[in-house]
């Protein structure tokens, strides 16, 4: 817990964060036609991974659970995809330190902080890279990888506001141990 | 025993960093090697805080505020890293799962070797050896969700054993088996301690269980202090242990209940050994003066089960016509070993699974039609881990929950959570949040949580899982009432005996996924050819009996449970 | 409505003989190819040669049926989308327009045909390859060989992790899910998206927050077990590699070479067959 490296407890929630990340891969309300969008439950836990344990947490459970959850499920293994989503939690995960989610102060001003970086992160993510490695691995038509695009990063800001957002508050709720605590009558 | 104390406590006062006041006061405590000590107290007495000190985890992991010093083989805890500190002491935590790190048993036994570096050919001999005083040789390459309870924490034991370690240190190992395999489990302790000279601290509340094979001392904690230090003869011929909320071996309280007045020299501590003949003439003298239980009379039927098969796929079956009645207002506990068949019979009833064969009446009629959330109206379920049920950070938001998602109107659903919370006893605690609670006090949220919709069937997942005595009384009374006043039926699954024996009037034992008995939990539990297959162990209070020549053993058994009873209700 | 998940069955095969190591080597040298090339000749090679490799490895359909009925079915969606936004995409690879039948925006063209058949073959050239991975590859030697290519072992062990701790978790996700449910909780599809999203908080916070707490067990279990002690690690499943599997390495970086001189042997990764 004292250096900056990778430590026991991030190995571990790295790990087990890409559990839940495969588990919650069939966990989704699908919104549009275009296929392979809908609003994934596990971008909010990405992001709130992310904003917990940094971008090294982040970047693993992005691009490991990802790749693991779709060949789990899906028998096979989109990199065009997998790789936006790690970029999506290294880049969340950059910020750690002005969420101060594990602090326990996860106000007004970091959930601003958060969803205006969340929202930045997934235009990055989304709208550039998923369709730029669409057209240089599998060359497909411009026209729909940026309309898929779009809806993906529309949907996932869209989930993360909500329960992204959700999740840190109550888990720095949680995280809220002071001496204050004293039983009432 | 010996001269040399392996663990040293030095007028040791602790405080964690988050909290107000120590949870450790001035400790003075030795342990000399090779002893056998059995470390006991209600939650939150600081038990739990002393063997953190004793594995390292405070001050390296826990911080906080320390006088005094704690020396493990002379050592300072302070001064020595905690990986030091680990290959001296193996720790064996409660949580079976947690702990079970690797991918298949001889990786999880394995780990410490790999992260000391140890070659691999050494680190094979090495793990089939422990293996096989352990006795899971056979399961090395089985993966943790082939394994029971039981087998999980023998593949822990060895994986700190692996170390050569000095002290074994096991917190709360009983608390996650059933009683056949705590047996188990206490006899292997008891088998590695004799053959390896290892000293062995086990931190327990289920104190007649931990006691199925001698130890040397027993440690009472309470508040923080050491109240009592002293061998289990001796100990038994006190009542700190009643003061202080443990609860006492059954037959220790039925000779107290007797009038006997036990002494050191009687070698109360184990049944085994208690030097009965002198006290069995005012046992049964005791007994004949118990006036006979009045049989309560149920309502009708209220849950009908015939003839109900299930199986996951063609070749495990799982359940095998099962017949039940339930009578409304029954309290019923429903045991057999893990793996049994109970959690799925209780996932039938709730409609989670679908039956093959069979139908499950609720009322007189046929409930196959009904959805998870209709049966949820009339049968609540309480899981058993309460941090598996808690969606919300407040402890009122989490108890309205049930009563928001049905419209009832907000002045009410307060009224409702206040009175829930009073007879929870979470009360002083209802702006705290949930996560500052210990576990037992989850446990009351969630069953508050469900208690709150009145349901009328409510069915209880090991509801007093890793309660103390004062809890899971409070829990147990409290459950009683709201079968007495509101008149729910309560099904319960169990494998704690004494919540069988005190707080249901029927027990159904399902083995292998049959209806193996269906009678009083006294005739069970003094029957050992059933509670060998239920994975039951039988009651001491049948030996006690039986050593005291009383040949019913079934009622001196319901005489005494009804004299507590009455006697503990005031 | 819960599909199987690909899962690793022990067999006595000389792929699952194999080191994991050399296995990703493979899947990765494999999955470059089947990205970067558009070639068709080549694809249908891969394709011919995946289907012998997944005869070897005697994969049953049982343990892979499902999930490729899922696969077809995005397959076709995504094939129908592509022609939805681009019908005339081909037209532009290729650069000739031949017109099959109807006309205007949507006239299918034998140069669209050809394209999406082209992405067809990609898709199914990489799905066996990943079928034999996951199910002849032991997780806990996979693990293991990672530290071999470089990979921290600290890293690799958050694969173990997730590979032990995927069956539990699943396995807590349905018990909270039924509960949830039984208390009164609506798992429904209709209603406004927000109160949909808060419907599943009921499910998800349990679930993570409980998480949550077993990464603080784990760690401490690891920390009392002296995970991270050394630099580096030994491990109980590592394999030497043997000669096949410096032969299957070898053999898998040559035909990427190869396979990818060939594509981009006249400039272009698309093979024409229409000029």
């Amino acid at each position: 817990m004292k250096n900056n490296k990778f430590t026991i407890q991030q190995v571990v929630a790295a790990g087990i964060g890409t559990a839940l990340f495969v588990v919650l891969t069939e966990t989704q309300i699908p919104v549009v036609i275009v296929p392979n969008t809908a609003l994934q439950v596990r971008a909010a836990l990405l992001a709130f991974l992310s904003a917990v344990y940094g971008p090294v947490v982040g970047g693993i459970v992005g691009l490991l659970g990802h790749a693991l959850g779709d060949a789990f499920f899906y028998g096979s293994v989109w990199w065009s995809w997998v790789v936006p989503d790690a970029v999506f939690g290294i880049l969340v995960g950059l910020f750690v330190k002005q969420y101060k989610i594990r602090e326990g102060g996860f106000g007004g001003k970091e959930i601003a902080i958060f969803n205006v970086i969340q929202i930045v992160a997934n235009a990055i993510a989304w709208v550039l890279c998923a369709p730029v490695l669409d057209i240089l691995i599998y060359a497909e038509p411009s026209n729909k990888v940026f309309g898929q695009g779009a809806v993906a990063f529309i949907c996932n800001a869209i989930m993360i506001a909500v329960l992204g957002t959700l999740l840190c508050f109550a888990y720095s709720k949680i995280m809220t141990k002071t001496s204050s605590l004293q039983k009432e009558e | 025993m010996n001269e040399k104390a392996v663990i040293d406590f030095d007028n040791f006062t602790f405080k964690y960093r988050t909290q107000v006041d120590p949870t450790l006061h001035d400790i003075n405590l030795k342990i000399y090697k090779g002893e056998k000590v059995l470390i006991v107290g209600p939650s939150g007495s600081g038990k739990s805080t002393l063997s953190n000190c004793i594995n390292g985890l405070i001050p390296h992991i826990y911080t906080g505020e320390q006088q005094g010093d704690v020396r493990i083989n002379g050592k300072s805890i302070r001064e020595t890293s905690l990986f030091d500190l680990s290959c001296m002491v193996g720790t064996v935590l409660q949580d079976t799962d947690g702990q079970f790190i690797g991918l298949t048993v001889a990786e999880d036994i394995a780990f410490a070797l790999e992260n000391d570096c140890v070659a691999q050919d050494e680190m094979h001999a090495r793990v089939d050896e422990i293996a096989g005083i352990v006795e899971v040789g056979k399961l090395l390459k089985s993966s943790p969700g082939e394994l029971s309870g039981g087998q999980k924490q023998r593949v822990s034991m060895a994986g700190v054993m692996v170390r050569d370690v000095d002290i074994l240190l096991f917190d709360e190992p009983l608390a996650n088996l059933d009683p056949a395999t705590g047996k188990r489990a206490i006899s292997l302790i008891d088998k590695i301690h004799k053959q390896t000279d290892t000293t062995i601290v086990i931190i327990e509340h289920r104190l007649e269980d931990a006691l199925f094979c001698d130890a040397d001392r027993i440690i009472l904690v309470e508040d923080g202090r050491i109240s009592a230090d002293m061998t289990p003869d001796e100990l038994m011929s006190t009542d700190v242990l009643v003061r202080a909320g443990v609860r006492e071996p059954l037959y220790v309280s039925a000779l107290k209940a007797a009038g006997v007045e036990l002494k050191p020299e009687d070698e109360a501590g184990q049944i085994d050994t208690l030097h009965v003949e002198k006290h069995a003439e005012e046992v049964r003298g005791w007994y004949h003066k118990q006036p006979h239980a009045q049989t309560r009379t149920y309502g009708k039927e209220v849950l009908g089960i015939s003839h109900l098969s299930f199986a996951y796929d063609q070749n495990v079956t799982v359940l095998e016509d099962v017949n039940l009645s339930v009578r409304q207002g029954e309290m019923m506990a429903i045991v057999g070993k893990n793996g049994a068949g109970k959690t799925t019979l209780s996932n039938l009833i709730c409609g989670f699974l679908t039956p093959d064969n069979g139908e499950i009446r609720l009322n007189g009629s046929d409930i196959s039609g009904l959805s998870v959330k209709e049966r949820g109206e009339h049968i609540g379920l309480v899981m058993q881990n309460p941090n598996q049920m808690i969606s919300k950070a407040m402890i009122y938001d989490e108890v309205a929950l049930g009563l928001q998602v049905r419209g009832v109107p907000e002045e009410e659903i307060k009224e409702r959570v206040k009175k829930v919370l009073r007879i929870c006893g979470l009360y002083p605690y209802r702006n705290w949040p949930i996560s500052a609670l210990s576990f037992g006090q989850k446990k009351r949220v969630t069953i508050a949580a469900i208690l709150i919709l009145e349901p009328e069937i409510m069915i209880l997942d090991e509801p007093t899982a890793g309660q103390d005595y004062r809890h899971y009384t409070e829990i147990m009374e409290f459950v009683r009432d709201i079968n007495e006043k509101a008149g729910t039926t309560l099904i319960m699954i169990t494998h704690d005996m004494h919540l069988m024996l005190e707080y249901t009037n029927r027990a159904v034992v399902i083995a292998d996924g049959h209806l193996l008995a269906d009678s009083s939990p006294a005739a069970i539990l003094t029957n050992d050819e059933i509670s060998d297959k239920a994975y039951l162990k039988r009651t001491s209070l049948y030996d006690l009996s039986r050593a005291c020549g009383i040949d019913d053993a079934d009622g001196f058994t319901e005489a005494f449970i009804n004299y507590e009873r009455a006697h503990s209700r005031g | 409505m819960e599909r199987k998940l690909l899962t690793y069955e022990e067999k006595d095969t000389w792929i699952d003989k194999l080191c994991g190591v050399t296995k990703l080597v493979f899947f990765l040298c494999w999955s470059v190819t089947s990205m970067m090339t558009y070639d068709t000749r080549i694809l249908v090679l891969m394709l011919v040669l995946s289907l012998i490799i997944f005869k070897i490895s005697r994969t049953r359909w049982d343990q892979v049926g499902s999930v490729f009925k899922f696969i077809l079915l995005f397959l076709i969606i995504n094939l129908l989308a592509i022609y939805l936004f681009s019908p005339a995409e081909g037209v532009k690879i290729y650069g000739t327009e031949t017109v099959l039948a109807g006309s205007g925006r949507y006239a299918l063209r034998a140069e669209q045909l050809f394209y999406e058949f082209n992405i067809m073959l990609k898709y199914f050239t990489v799905v066996p390859s990943i079928f034999i991975f996951i199910v002849t590859t032991n997780p806990s030697e996979f693990a293991a060989s990672m530290n071999r290519v470089g990979i921290s072992y600290k890293a690799g062990y958050s694969v173990a992790i997730a590979l032990r701790y995927i069956p539990d978790i699943q396995a807590d996700f349905r018990k909270i899910r039924n509960a949830q449910m039984a208390r009164g909780i609506e798992m429904s599809k209709k209603g406004k998206l927000v109160d949909r999203i808060k419907s599943t908080t009921a499910i998800i916070f349990p679930l993570v927050f409980s998480s949550m707490g077993r990464i603080e067990t784990i760690s401490t279990a690891m920390e009392l077990r002296s995970f991270g002690k050394h630099r580096k690690r030994t491990w109980y499943m590592a394999r030497p590699l043997k000669r096949n599997d410096y032969l299957v390495i070898a053999v898998s970086v040559l035909f990427m070479i190869v396979a990818l001189t060939i594509t981009y042997m006249d400039g272009s990764r698309f093979y024409n067959p229409f000029v």
